[in-house]
């Protein structure tokens, strides 16, 4: 009924949508697996239940609580509502300090402990992360 | 003060000139006459004014002007002299200077090297460029004016963020705004050549040129960004999956697709229209990246202070060219009559579509996880980061077919090749590569899938290309430097993600810790003073199982103004590894942070994206001396 040609070209749109269809599945199939969320100490202390997710804790490392020894180093994240204990083995970036803003990659072990597997550098030094700000600017 | 003010006044009087430009443009267009000399001379003029800008606030802050805002912000009297100029556009402001010095400059460019094009076309291209131009003028003088008064004049500036300060970083964004505004030539040029169906042979050849520049200069300009993170942000790595980062590889990626779709158009006049998408595309992509890392709604490691009002003004600027693009290419364009109608499976044009299908799909991923955390944090508040699994996880199996493609696709004849022209030879590479890949495969002891295949698909390629530069000598040689190049970058990538190994530690001066590949030493520590900085450099030994020592020397550099902390890793770079050491101190703790890393094959990324680049300035250098 239709020609070779027409039918060629058929076959060839055909082809093209189903993978585009086909990529934006799988695009959006791992997008889902491979999303790390961002949580303040205090959602966290809402959490239902401890997932073993990897997530990002941001907030501001609090006064006096690196404590460091030879092969970790423990501190703590807080919001200025609520506050999660951190213990961190590897490499820290330039701006991670006493009184400034961190965030932190890891797993949390309960609500009070998170164990970091990446501490994430800022090139800001004003750099405050948002729910922090959100926090401060409520006080 | 007085080179502020003769920066703000040149910059007025060059949009000044945008107005005078277009009346002559359109008036010239309609008569019958030759090109107006005046167009070259006012495209001139305009360029001379924004340089004259340009180098009044260059002025500013070699002379440490702080009565302007910018230099006040940004500069510091103690800093070295090249940090003051390369400071100019290490900031907001100057930077966009410098995006409109290199718009009038490529547009002044463009007028005397279009000669043998059509009179008309070179008119509306000019005239698409000056939207654009103006665009930017009112941009600058709006929003974020470098010339800003201060008074009473403060005593010292603020200073330039330290990290900022650095030979890598200082001609980085001179080189990659080079490539992102090479495309809004050929933006202008391709809306230009739809509004008077002049999408020919010719143009594809005229405007390859242009393809090929801003390729090359986008993709030096990556590289050179890359090579900054390496040795400065002290992680040790060079390709993040940050959103800064990717949004300078989508522009890539679609000029890439199109210096591939531009020659099926020389060559056999097909895929004009896909051709003007990626064209109108790539622009789009640029002015997206200047948007989303100026608005400040990138969440991103690379963060840095932002003004939320210039975000909004870019997303208009930006609707409007999209809106006019879309407009031109539905009223005007006429799908021209191909050569030949049919499209063999076997053929050139179909590897290059092939490949282009590819890149869409990467630049889809890519596009995707940048964005969508954006959105998913304006329609929920959550803020989410899509991390480098979700990239490698999409990427790497499709480039496995991608790799394959680009190793037989460049053998294919235009229009149609047998079955035949398949030779044995390549099924004797393709084990080959197959060995070897199972040779190290089998050597690290981990069994994956894909990057099994990954490497086997890029030692294919590998040899394919070596064995060609050995075969047949110069011929198309631009395309085979680039596609050994790119093949070269993922073996390197490849096997510097497999062999890479590190160690992280607190050490205390005196200690030493061992790990699987040898012992360090903290020896001692010096310090040292210098005129914008104070420095503590670290003495480390490292003796590897070998008994082989080196000695490293990472450094912290405390700086004043503004006060910052920045580790300047120490890199012994040999052809087969990187030692890296970056050491860190806490404040407040007696242990330093330190993080060792062997990085092998890490000098041949850098080769490797050189090659790539140099592919392109083969062909460049070639296409002129054809000429």
């Amino acid at each position: 009924m239709y020609g070779k040609k027409v039918k060629l070209r058929f076959l060839f749109l055909a082809l093209i949508l189903i993978s585009v269809i086909l990529s934006v599945f799988l695009i959006l199939k791992s997008l889902k697996e491979n999303v790390v969320y961002f949580q303040s100490p205090s959602e966290i202390q809402k959490l239902n239940e401890i997932s073993k997710k990897i997530i990002r804790v941001g907030g501001m490392v609090k006064e006096n609580s690196i404590i460091m020894d030879s092969d970790k180093i423990n501190f703590i994240i807080t919001d200025f509502k609520n506050e999660i204990n951190v213990i961190y083995s590897g490499a820290v970036p330039n701006l991670f300090e006493e009184g400034k803003g961190v965030v932190a990659e890891g797993f949390l072990k309960d609500k009070k402990y998170f164990l970091a597997t990446k501490i994430l550098a800022k090139h800001d030094e004003n750099y405050m992360p948002p729910e922090v700000k959100e926090a401060i600017g409520e006080k | 003060m007085l080179a502020s003010q003769i920066g703000y006044y040149s910059l007025i009087l060059g949009l000044f000139v945008s107005f005078l430009i277009t009346p002559i443009c359109i008036k010239n267009f309609y008569n019958n006459k030759v090109i107006d000399s005046k167009i070259f001379s006012f495209s001139f003029l305009q360029f001379f004014l924004v340089f004259l800008s340009f180098f009044a606030l260059i002025i500013s802050f070699v002379t440490s002007d702080f009565s302007n805002e910018t230099v006040f912000n940004n500069s510091h009297s103690l800093k070295p002299l090249f940090y003051k100029i390369s400071g100019t556009w290490g900031n907001h402001e100057g930077s966009l200077l410098l995006w409109l010095l290199v718009l009038t400059f490529f547009i002044f460019l463009f007028m005397i090297k279009s000669n043998d094009q059509p009179k008309k076309y070179r008119i509306l291209t000019i005239l698409f460029q000056q939207i654009i131009i103006v665009g930017f003028f009112l941009f600058i003088l709006s929003t974020s004016n470098p010339f800003g008064y201060l008074f009473p004049t403060p005593k010292e500036g603020l200073g330039l963020n330290p990290i900022l300060q650095d030979p890598a970083l200082a001609i980085h964004p001179p080189i990659l705004y080079l490539g992102y505004v090479g495309s809004s030539i050929i933006f202008s040029a391709s809306l230009a050549g739809i509004v008077q169906n002049y999408i020919s042979k010719k143009w594809a050849k005229h405007i390859k040129t242009w393809i090929l520049i801003s390729w090359i200069f986008l993709t030096l300009g990556i590289m050179l960004g890359s090579i900054w993170a390496y040795y400065e942000l002290g992680w040790g790595g060079f390709w993040f999956w940050d959103p800064v980062e990717n949004v300078s590889l989508m522009p890539w990626l679609c000029l890439t697709a199109l210096l591939h779709s531009i020659l099926v158009l020389e060559k056999k006049l097909s895929l004009t229209s896909w051709t003007v998408i990626l064209s109108i595309a790539t622009f789009t992509f640029s002015m997206c990246g200047t948007f989303l890392v100026r608005s400040g709604i990138l969440n991103s490691v690379h963060t840095f202070a932002n003004d939320p009002s210039r975000g909004i003004f870019i997303l208009i600027f930006l609707s409007i060219l999209i809106l006019i693009s879309l407009i031109v290419f539905f009223i005007f364009h006429e799908e021209k009559k191909q050569e030949i109608s049919k499209i063999y499976f076997l053929s050139k044009e179909t590897s290059i579509l092939i490949n282009n299908l590819f890149v869409m799909y990467f630049l889809s991923v890519v596009l995707i996880g940048t964005v969508y955390p954006i959105f998913l944090e304006v329609i929920s508040n959550e803020k989410i980061s899509v991390g480098p699994p979700f990239y490698n996880k999409l990427i790497m199996p499709f480039l496995i077919i991608f790799l394959i493609f680009m190793s037989i696709g460049p053998k294919l004849h235009w229009i149609k090749t047998g079955m035949k022209k398949i030779k044995v030879q390549f099924f004797l590479i393709f084990i080959f590569s197959s060995l070897i890949s199972y040779l190290i495969i089998d050597n690290i002891g981990f069994e994956n899938l894909i990057n099994s295949f990954l490497i086997t698909a890029a030692f294919y390629l590998f040899f394919i290309t070596l064995k060609d530069f050995f075969a047949k000598g110069f011929s198309n040689l631009s395309q085979k430097i680039s596609h050994f190049g790119f093949s070269l970058l993922i073996l390197s990538i490849l096997l510097n993600s497999f062999f890479s190994s590190e160690v992280t530690a607190n050490l205390k001066i005196g200690e030493k810790i061992s790990f699987e590949k040898g012992i360090i030493t903290f020896v001692s520590t010096e310090s040292k003073k210098y005129k914008n900085y104070q420095s503590i450099v670290g003495y480390f030994k490292v003796e590897d199982n070998k008994k082989k020592l080196i000695i490293l020397k990472p450094e912290l550099r405390i700086y004043n103004q503004p006060y910052t902390i920045t580790s300047e890793a120490d890199i012994k770079t040999t052809l087969y590894s990187d030692k890296f050491l970056v050491m860190n101190l806490v404040k407040g703790n007696e242990y330093f942070n330190i993080r060792y890393q062997i990085k092998p094959f890490m000098v041949w990324i850098w080769i490797s994206t050189l090659l790539i680049a140099l592919g392109g300035i083969c062909s460049l250098f070639r296409k002129n001396y054809e000429k």
